[in-house]
Formats: structure tokens, sequence, C-alpha cells
């Protein structure tokens, strides 16, 4: 990157004379050579370790360093490559470089894909042969999937709405209290955990055994008021449900309540005073001027865990496996795919999540507009 | 603020509220924190919340003898009152004392008090066997006998972290490029891509997950590292570039002009002065994506499979609940492992992670 590699100012060099009449075929050549080379160097790398048997340690250590050097290393003797030819050509070729390895990865993992699944979810199980729209028909005739849309409804509707009221709660209740940093470090802190091991940590709580001795929290609790010990997760259907989803509230809490308490303390000073002076209660301001205030907000934070908990599969998958009627749409598509081999319609319970987040995507390109994002 | 700090007595109720919440919110997790110190018998026998001082019933060291031709199945009379022979294998009280069978052939009860217990055994015995995997005595036909080890979680955590670390710097990188390219660099269909890019933000990626598994079946992708890094990379190229793009688009048009002016091209603009400028940028989508994937389940349940040398950490501790659902000892253990990172990267980096999680508030 020293300076004898930029020779030329791109913007302000003037786009006439001579030379740029030339085809530049010596330019053309040495940028084929090089992505040649890449692909040639790369493969090699690839190769080399799938087929090495070095040392998981070593092995990990090159991974990384290939990994972090590699990406860095393509763009740069791309761009090098792109520095051959004259200024007029290069500023054409230049955004093709910057944004090229991320259309092509998202065009190859995520864009087509979706078309191809698409595709795939208008065939029968092994895929080879037409079925028009019976899959989607199929749907509403499964009795387990009828469970699994009832309990997917459950998630978005009590999840959601548990996450945001309390997520609110805590943030107002933290902006009031002496230890605010603490409490929201407190409730924030399941967020950086996995799905998994928040799976573990609520098996235990909920863990049952019969007897008088329970070494679940829960059932501790319940046996030392007289209650009779549960399972918890798997008898009491359908409200087995209810405690998978107070994991995601305990976990989802926390996103809630840290992007709350920045919006509240956006909310000036002055007209809170002003409201307060005119002997309006503290529940009369929070209902007629932070909500109105924060309603973007809301809504924002509303969205998001819509679309995420529309996607639960870790949870469920984790603590029930799906069973005791707790199966949702992620993991039916998961079952009919990878247990079932049933393509297409693993392929249909796919678009079906794709089509319940589309009114999401409309609303975040509304907004990207509304901010003059271009 | 005046008002509210008058207030005193609604802040003291505030507190109490909010105390309460964190308690409840900290309790699952120090559950399993101390338990996962905890001998795999004692787990199982006791709740976590024994290890503090409690008060139960201890043995006194006396015993009553009843007639040793009781009959059990009769009421048994004790202290003047009768109880069965259920009732006495669960503990009865009889005037302010506990009464349990000692030995139930012999007919001995034994008395027991109350008092205050405190007999934390703690141990790291669960993190050495969940580390280094369990010892299988395999005796051969020939009657010599070999010591096999399972397959441990130190494997698993190496494995998570080769794949986490290029899976972060990747995205970030790709993304930094493709949001200067939006940002500062005119070219046709700049507004399109950048629209199908926002859109993607949310497509769930169950979506894409059987496509991508043909292709990398017939690659040869499968289970590999690069397999991996790639599929984490366009999973999360859409929120990166978008969270990338609102901060390098905000930088200002001098710094871009003057470096023009002293003939930089755009490859060194982006590296010398652009990256280091967005340091706190890349530092906080950085943690969000490196997080993101250390977590993941699902991406690596698909694309690793059943390979054991390249497992992760989730996969493992997923397959100990499913295989070994009563092994707590092994269960609590490993799941705090796989938080250690997680929470460090918390409490040290919270401000970035938090940047990071607000900005990536759009993505599902």
């Amino acid at each position: 990157m020293s300076s004898q590699t930029t020779p030329a100012a791109p913007m302000k060099a003037p786009s006439s004379g001579p030379s740029e009449r030339n085809v530049p075929v010596k330019a053309v050549l040495i940028s084929l050579l090089v992505i040649l080379v890449n692909i040639v160097v790369h493969g090699a790398i690839f190769l080399f370790f799938r087929d090495s048997g070095l040392n998981p340690l070593v092995t990990a250590f090159l991974a990384v360093l290939w990994g972090v050097l590699g990406v860095y290393e393509i763009y740069y003797s791309l761009n090098w490559a792109a520095e051959q030819y004259p200024d007029r050509v290069r500023r054409k070729v230049l955004p093709i470089i910057f944004i090229g390895p991320a259309i092509l990865l998202l065009g190859w993992l995520v864009f087509m894909p979706a078309l191809r699944t698409l595709y795939l979810s208008f065939f029968n199980a092994a895929s080879d042969q037409f079925v028009g729209l019976d899959n989607y028909a199929a749907i509403f005739s499964d009795r387990l999937m009828g469970i699994a849309l009832r309990n997917n409804l459950l998630w978005v509707f009590i999840g959601t709405l548990a996450c945001v009221t309390l997520g609110l709660l805590i943030a107002i209740l933290a902006d009031r209290s002496s230890f605010e940093k603490l409490a929201k470090s407190i409730i924030f802190m399941p967020m950086a955990i996995s799905f998994v091991a928040a799976g573990v940590i609520w098996k235990f709580v909920y863990y049952y055994q019969p007897g008088n001795e329970q070494i679940g929290l829960l059932n501790a609790i319940v046996t030392f008021f007289g209650g009779e010990p549960q399972a918890w997760t798997s008898m009491l259907q359908p409200w087995n449900n209810l405690f998978l989803i107070l994991i995601l509230i305990w976990m989802q809490t926390g996103f809630a309540m840290v992007i709350f308490s920045a919006a509240i303390k956006g909310v000036p000073e002055d007209i809170l005073e002003a409201a307060r002076v005119d002997g309006a209660g503290e529940i009369k301001i929070f209902f007629r001027i932070m909500i109105p205030y924060i309603s973007g907000t809301i809504l924002t934070v509303t969205t998001t865990i819509i679309v995420f908990t529309l996607k639960i599969f870790d949870v469920v998958m984790v603590m029930t496996g799906g069973q005791y009627d707790t199966e949702v749409v992620a993991t039916q598509f998961y079952r009919q795919f990878f247990m079932y081999r049933n393509f297409g319609y693993g392929s249909t319970l796919a678009i079906v999540l794709l089509i319940a987040v589309i009114p999401v995507i409309i609303i975040n390109l509304r907004q990207f507009r509304k901010q003059g994002g271009f | 603020m005046v008002g509210r700090k008058k207030r005193k007595s609604s802040k003291l109720l505030v507190n109490l509220v909010l105390g309460f919440i964190c308690l409840i919110w900290l309790v699952p997790t120090l559950g399993l924190f101390i338990s996962s110190f905890r001998p795999a018998a004692d787990i199982l026998s006791t709740g976590w919340w024994k290890v503090f001082p409690h008060q139960s019933w201890v043995k006194s060291g006396e015993t009553v003898q009843l007639s040793e031709d009781l009959d059990l199945r009769e009421p048994i009379e004790v202290g003047g009152k009768t109880f069965t022979d259920e009732q006495l294998k669960s503990g009865v009280m009889v005037d302010g004392e506990r009464l349990m069978w000692e030995n139930r052939r012999a007919r001995t009860l034994s008395v027991m008090e109350q008092g205050w217990q405190f007999n934390p055994a703690l141990t790291l015995d669960n993190y050495k066997n969940v580390l280094s995997g369990k010892e299988y005595r395999l005796k051969a036909a020939d009657g010599s006998e070999t010591v096999q080890r399972g397959s441990g979680l130190s494997q698993a955590f190496w494995n998570t972290l080769t794949i986490a670390v290029p899976a972060t710097v990747i995205p970030v990188l790709i993304a930094s490029f493709a949001a200067y390219a939006f940002a500062w660099l005119r070219f046709p269909g700049r507004k399109t891509i950048f629209a199908i890019i926002i859109a993607m933000l949310v497509i769930p990626l169950q979506v894409a997950l059987i496509p991508v598994l043909k292709d990398y079946t017939a690659l040869g992708l499968n289970g590999s590292y690069l397999g991996i890094w790639l599929a984490h990379t366009a999973f999360g190229l859409p929120l990166v570039t978008y969270f990338m793009y609102n901060f390098i688009s905000q930088l200002p048009k001098d710094l871009f002009e003057s470096a023009f002016i002293d003939g930089a091209s755009h490859f060194t603009i982006f590296s010398r002065l652009i990256l280091p400028l967005s340091v706190p940028a890349l530092a906080s989508i950085g943690i969000f994506q490196f997080l993101w994937v250390w977590n993941d389940y699902l991406v690596s349940l698909i694309f690793i499979g059943n390979r054991p040398d390249v497992q992760v950490m989730s996969m493992k501790i997923a397959d100990l609940v499913g295989s070994r659902g009563n092994d707590w000892h092994l269960l609590t253990s490993a799941a705090f492992i796989s938080m250690l990172m997680p929470l460090a990267i918390f409490f040290l980096l919270q401000k970035y992670f938090v940047r990071g999680l607000m900005g990536g508030s759009v993505k599902g």
C-alpha cells in the first residue's frame, strides 16, 4: 500500500488522452491472472486443510490466519489488478471489486437459495414431481402443523407482549432507582449467552423428580408452599409452552430494556416538568407523554422481537425436542427436512416463515427511506 | 429532577421492586454456577441452595427401640401417637423432635433435632471431566484393558474459536468494503442493490438452508471450516453492511477530498483512513457478530452435522442434554464453560456490545 502502488489521483484525472483508446491488453491479462492465482491458491489451502491430519490446535491457528489474512489479500490483489487499467476503466471496475464479494456471497448463499426454496416448495418429498400447492394445503390439514402454528402464535403474542411491557417497566424503574447501571447489567446479561446454555439453566430450574426432595428450584418452591411437584415442560399441556416462553422472556427483556432506556432518556425534561407543574400524576405522564414520545422505538423493538420469536428454534429443540406438543414451525422444518427427508414440505415451512416476515421487510424499507437513506 | 428527589418513599419502593426483579433474573444463572462445582451425587440429592448455611434435621445420636415383633402393616404407636410405616419412612414429628427409621428391620427409630448445617462440598472434578472427556475402560477379547477418553469440551472450545474469529473478521471486512462503496462511490444499481440488502436483514435463514446444504455437499464444503465461515458470513452480511453503512456514510466529506488531493486511491483511503476511523463501529458490530456466531446452534447443526472433529460447543451441550439429561454435573459445568466467553465479553466490552445491539435492532 505504499505510494508507488497508487500512482494516480483518480478523481481529478482528465478522462481524455491518446492512450485511453488502446485496449489495455496487458491489464486484462493481469487481472485474469490475479483471479486465477487467487482461486488456485485458496483452493489449494482449502484442500490442504481438508486432507491434513495436523494437530487440531495448529490447524485452528493456521485456519484463523488463513481466514483473516486471506480476505484482505483477495481485496488487495484485485485492487492491484484494477490499478493496471487507465483511470476511466478503473473507476468502473473499482465499485465491482468493493461490493463484488458481498454480492457474490449474498447471491449464492441467501438470495438464490431463497428462490430455490420457493421452487422446491412446489415439489414432492424427493423433489422430482411437481405437486403445485399441495404442500401448502397440507399445512392446514396436518395435526402437528396445527399445533406448531398455534404454538408459534403463542410465542409471538405472549413472548413479545411480555418482553416489551417488562422491558419498558424495568427501564422506567431503573431510570428512577439508585442502582441503575447494576440493574441494567443484570437484566441484560442473559442476552449474551446462548439459547443452548439458557436451555440448560432453565431445564435445571424446571427439573422434576418424584418425591419430597426437589432439586429443581421451581418445584422446591412449590413443595415448600405445600403444592405438588410438576413436570413443568412435559406433562402440563398446553401450559408447558408458557414455561418455554418464559426462557425467551428472560433472555430478550434485557434487549427491550436497553433500547427503551435510551429512548426514555431522550424525552425532554422540560416537557415532563411542565406536566408535573400542571399537576399530572406519574401514571398519567407515563401514558400521555412518555408512550407517545417513544412510540417509534416501541414499534422497532416489537417488530424485532416478533421476527425473532417467529423463528424460535434452539429453545424448543434443547428443552423438549418438540415433544409434548411444544412443536413450532422452525422445529417442524428441521424435522421434515433432516429426519423425514421431505424436501418439499420442509421448503414450504421455510417459505411460511418468510411470508410471515414480509410485513417487517416492508416496514424496514419504508423506515430507511424516511430516514433519508438515499 | 428536583421533583423526583422529593419522593423518597416512592424511590424506596422503586428500589425494592427493581431489586426483586433483578434477583429473579439472577437466580437461575446462580443455580447453574453453584451446581457446576458440586459433586454429582450432591446435585442429584439436594438442591443447590443447600450449599448456603441452612436449618435442617440432623441426627442427635439417640435412638428409640420399638418392640422387635412389631407388625409394620399395622398402625405403629410412638410417644402416644400412632403412625403408619410410610409416615415413619419420611419422618414424623413428636414433641418438637423428628423421628425416622434408623433401622427398619431392627425396629429402631433415630431421633433428629433442628440444627444449622453448613457443609458445602465443592469440587472442580466436573470441569476436569467435561473438558477432557470421560474415561472408558474397554476390555479386549484377550483380557487386556485399554483406557479410552470420550471427546471432551476442550476440542469443541477450540473449534468454536476457530469458527468464530474468521466468521467475525471476514464479514466485517467484506461489509466495510461494500459499505464504503455504497456510501462514497457512484455506480449504476447502487440504490436497488442496497434496498435488496436491507430487505435481507430479516429473511429467516431457514429459507436458505436446504439449497445451500445441497451446494455444500456437491462442493465438499460440508463440515469444513471454510464452509461454515462462508455461511456465517453470508447470514451476517446484511446486518453488518447496514451498520457499517450508517457509520461510514456519516463521515465528513472533507476528509475524502483532502485525501484525494494528496493523490490517494480509494483502496488507500479505505485501509489507511476509513478503517482506523471506524474502529468503534467495527468493535461494536464485530462483538455482536462474534457472539452471534459463538452462540449459534442451528447453522452449525446443519453445516457441521455429526463430524465430531469440528463440532462446536453448543452442539456438544445440546447432545449432552439429549443423551445424558440427568448428568447435571456435566451439563452445568459444560454450559458454564460455554458461557465464559460471552460473559467475559459482556462485562469487559459492554459499551460496544450495547451499541452493536442497538444498531442491530432491525435484524431478526
